[in-house]
């Protein structure tokens, strides 16, 4: 009853193709954000802000670029954090290239270089399929990670090995470093990620987007509609691999502070895509959904035992996490292998025929 | 020209000047490759029957280990402790079975595939609640495994064989033998093959899809099982072992993902690939490139054969 | 659908020709010193018992399965090597026997997909999508509405693929080789697995699409009773080689077809 597109009449294809066609959906999006960019920095204490928002909002952006490349285009990576890595480090060399440059455009400059990684070993796409790719997206995390930890060069030499992120500031507002606030930080990430949350929906919407579903769904006939398989295929790695540097950089430089050579292992990369496999491969705001459960359910999970006043060894708390996680995928995958997203459908198409049941 | 001589020349120079040290790079290779095939051969097992990937394979040697040692500690005799854990690995794939494999059947491979991850993590959840995170040491004494080693003056110097490596490859070699007949000769191998390339046909003409499942992930298990006997022999057993089973990607892929010949095959190539490469080039680059090298020599070796030495040519019809 | 340039071929004349073309995988033959060819603006059947080779052929035209010998001349160009985007690109737009549409878009997106070749708005355009990139998903969507309407399939047009039946499925599948605006359209069992009426259907859509677009045509059928009414030429081909070409008169008529087939229309 709510969700009723009768009477909503699209009189131009434009209207029809919009990215929000229905009435309902507009006012939604525009209350979310709302919330988003107005009442959360003004309810939520900087604990949650910096622990909870802002970790998410990082996560959701690096399985979006995983999502692009993986749901859309149907190339599995296990190099996910490699990449981010790759971003979080042309960010630091970039910020101490140029001290003076705006922080914001060097963390979007930086996620050029990890694009130009992505398709490097995007290369291999060509010729390999299916697993076997997996393998190559692997053997460019393990080679990633190993660099990070033994090229001192990206670290300038620090004798910790670490990224200590320096202070850059906007109007002479800190954004980065130990004196950013973190309403400042949630704000400069919620901005980035809406506006690369709407590109990519701009892109999936046009040619490349429909190039690299038929890439993802049948590539043989993708060819012989005269889609041109290697570029499509490298420009999913580049395009990819940029949202994940993009994220990577955000997450050392406006929510860690910090990054150590481990911080971008095949442990993040798993993660990454158990937020993809969960939100939903093949869907924007999935990522949003994988991000936000994976992220938040540990959070509950440590917190539950103290509010219900049962009390749980730490450690075993996480390994509860693991077993909950593994439980989850395999939940999902057998209940609903297309995600939260598909949940998601399904709910607003009952709420579209609410009362009546179908 | 000095980088290049680095590269090309000087690696071959140091093998010639030192052979018995090549010899011992070679064999350590040899028998890490011959462990690496150990666990590439549980991944064939069940992918050649049933299709799927199986992401848990190393948390299942790791938790096969764990449940072995782990008995042994609270005063189960060694043996009997090995019949348990294989009652153990029974148990766990009929529950396999029925809650992940029997709700998935029909679905596409990758849906199985990324279901493999989730039993991986719970898997590890749950070993960690039950074992707890410690590294155990593997009980080689109680069940009889050769201990010491070989030394063979040759060369300018000497060679040493570790009595337990040999024992290793010769335990691996025997069960690649025998799940090779297995597979080939009897009549549940030939089901096995079935279900691999249809689960609805091979439903279609009466094979009992749960029967084989169990039986495979229980052969898997039992593989594992060894696995984590003979890795754990010669490094403790911990969780960390689990990331290492990853190495079995570019073993299948030089050896196919259904050859049980190849995966031994596979294995030896990317082990001594990786302890020669590490050994002599290693230095020039830094340390610890072992961690990255077997995925680039598999990455090479797909560049000029997208299906791997030995597996099938992929036709695509239309 | 679009002014005919002096590049393109008058009607009439030869616009592919297949010489001496031979296919074989490992020790199959599939085709067997083949050479006909296909003129402007005709419907030109390709028949056979199965295994003939006939979905070969079209593989081959297509430049899917490479030949080991022979030569394809297509718009007076010779190639003895021909890669599916060149064909693509060439003007040369295909249907299959086991409908390869993309199922995970709807219909429309589909059939947007055979637009892909017509649009060039680069990378930039299409992050902003306002402005020029809008505009000319909007000029190719009027396109594909044409086709759609064409078909009538309106009423699927924002379905997944996955959830059609057959028929429509094989109608979406022949919209988004439309909208390829082929030269030549390949057409591989476009009947099968349809009623009477479905046929019916199809078969003036085929009739259609070549007399009103003058796309020239090659069709796979078994169907007698399509080829007869449909066709202007007719090759026949058993075990991959050429045992007849003509009118579907003559074929008819001719003994070696009878004794290959038994002729029976069905």
């Amino acid at each position: 009853m709510f969700y009723r597109e009768a009477g909503q009449y699209k009189t131009t294809y434009a209207a029809d193709m919009a990215l929000f066609p229905i009435l309902q959906d507009r006012i939604g999006i525009a209350l979310i954000l709302l919330v988003a960019f107005l009442v959360v920095p003004l309810t939520m204490s900087s604990f949650t802000l910096s622990a909870v928002m802002i970790p998410m909002l990082v996560f959701s952006l690096a399985a979006i670029g995983l999502n692009l490349l993986t749901g859309y285009t149907g190339l599995i990576s296990l190099g996910t954090a490699g990449f981010m890595g790759v971003g979080a480090y042309a960010c630091y060399k970039l910020t101490t290239w140029f001290p003076g440059a705006n922080i914001i455009l060097l963390i979007l400059l930086s996620g050029f270089a990890a694009a130009a990684v992505g398709a490097v070993f995007g290369l291999p796409s060509l010729r390999i399929k299916g697993f076997y790719l997996a393998v190559a997206t692997l053997a460019a995390q393990f080679f990633l990670s190993w660099c990070f930890v033994r090229l001192p060069w990206l670290v300038n030499y620090n004798v910790s090995n670490a990224i200590e992120v320096p202070t850059r500031t906007i109007l002479d507002i800190p954004i980065t470093g130990p004196n950013a606030a973190p309403v400042t930080r949630y704000l400069v990430v919620l901005s980035i990620v809406v506006v690369m949350t709407f590109i990519a929906s701009n892109i999936l919407r046009g040619r490349f987007g429909r190039s690299w579903m038929a890439v993802r769904d049948m590539d043989i006939a993708a060819e012989l509609i005269g889609i041109r398989l290697y570029r499509t295929k490298l420009l999913a790695f580049a395009i990819s691999s940029y949202y994940c540097g993009v994220a990577g950089a955000l997450m050392v430089f406006l929510w860690l502070g910090a990054a150590e050579a481990d911080s971008f292992n095949i442990n993040q990369s798993f993660i990454i895509l158990f937020m993809v496999i969960i939100g939903g491969l093949g869907s924007l705001i999935g990522s949003f959904f994988g991000a936000a459960l994976i992220w938040v359910l540990p959070i509950i999970l440590r917190a539950a035992p103290a509010a219900l006043g049962i009390s749980i060894h730490a450690a075993t708390v996480e390994h509860l996490q693991f077993m909950i996680v593994g439980a989850l995928i395999i939940f999902f995958l057998i209940v609903e292998p297309h995600g939260l997203a598909r949940l998601w459908q399904i709910g607003k198409q009952k709420l579209r025929v609410w009362p009546f049941p179908y | 020209m000095d980088i290049l001589y680095k590269i090309f020349l000087d690696p071959f120079v140091q093998m010639g000047q030192a052979p018995d040290l090549l010899v011992q790079t070679l064999w350590e290779g040899l028998v890490s490759g011959v462990l690496y095939a150990l666990i590439a051969l549980g991944f064939v097992l069940i992918f050649k029957a049933s299709g799927v990937f199986n992401f848990a394979q190393g948390i299942m040697m790791v938790f096969a280990a764990l449940t072995l040692v782990g008995l042994h500690e609270k005063g189960v005799p060694a043996f009997v402790a090995l019949a348990l854990t294989v009652l153990v690995m029974l148990v766990l794939a009929v529950g396999i079975e029925r809650l992940v494999l029997r709700p998935l059947v029909n679905q596409p491979d990758i849906i199985l595939f990324m279901a493999t991850f989730g039993l991986t993590y719970f898997l590890i959840g749950l070993g960690e609640i039950i074992f707890g995170g410690e590294p155990k040491v593997m009980i080689t004494n109680e069940l009889y495994l050769p201990k010491g080693s070989y030394e063979w003056k040759a060369l300018g110097g000497f060679v040493s064989f570790q009595k337990i490596d040999i024992a290793a490859a010769v335990i691996a070699s025997v069960m690649v033998a025998v799940l090779a007949v297995f597979f080939q000769k009897t009549r549940i191998g030939r089901a096995l093959r079935a279900v691999a390339d249809s689960h609805k046909a091979a439903l279609s003409v009466g094979i009992s899809l749960e029967q084989i499942w169990v039986i495979v992930w229980f052969t898997a298990g039992i593989v594992a099982l060894a696995t984590g006997i003979m890795w754990g022999a010669r490094s403790d057993v911990s969780f960390a072992l689990q990331i290492l089973a990853l190495k079995a990607l570019p073993v299948l892929i030089l050896g196919g993902f259904t050859s049980i010949p190849g995966a031994i095959v596979g294995g030896v190539i990317i082990g001594v690939g990786e302890k020669i490469g590490e050994f002599y080039w290693g230095p020039l680059l830094g340390s610890g490139i072992e961690s990255w090298l077997a995925y680039m020599i598999a990455l090479v070796f797909l560049l000029f054969r997208p299906q791997g030495l030995f597996g099938e040519r992929i036709i695509e019809r239309i | 659908m679009r002014a005919p340039s002096d590049k393109d071929v008058a009607a009439g004349d030869v616009l592919l020709a297949i010489e001496n073309v031979s296919l074989s995988f490992g020790g199959i033959k599939a085709i067997r010193d083949v050479s006909f060819d296909i003129r402007k603006g005709e419907i030109r059947a390709i028949i056979g018992p199965n295994g003939a080779g006939k979905t070969s052929m079209l593989n081959v035209i297509n430049g899917f399965y490479t030949p080991q010998q022979g030569r394809i001349r297509f718009k007076g160009k010779t190639r003895s090597k021909m890669r599916p985007y060149d064909a693509a690109r060439g003007g040369i737009a295909r249907t299959f026997q086991n409908v390869a549409l993309f199922r995970g878009m709807t219909a429309l997106d589909n059939i947007m997909a055979g637009r892909t070749l017509k649009m060039h708005r680069g990378l930039f355009w299409q992050m902003i999508r306002f402005g020029p990139a809008l505009r000319e998903e909007v000029e190719h969507r009027r396109v594909v509405e044409e086709i759609i309407d064409f078909l009538h399939i309106e009423h699927i047009r924002k379905v997944p693929v996955g959830r059609l039946p057959y028929g429509l499925q094989k109608r979406v599948e022949l919209g988004r080789a439309l909208a390829m605006e082929p030269d030549l359209l390949l057409l591989d069992e476009p009947m099968a697995g349809m009623n009477l009426e479905e046929k019916e259907d199809m078969s003036r859509f085929v009739l259609d699409v070549n007399q009103h677009f003058g796309t020239t045509i090659a069709l796979i059928e078994h169907d007698m009773g399509v080829v007869m009414d449909l066709s202007d030429r007719v090759i026949v081909l058993d075990y991959g080689r050429k045992i007849a070409d003509g009118t579907p008169d003559e074929v008819k008529k001719d003994q070696g077809v009878i004794d290959a087939y038994l002729g029976v229309a069905h």
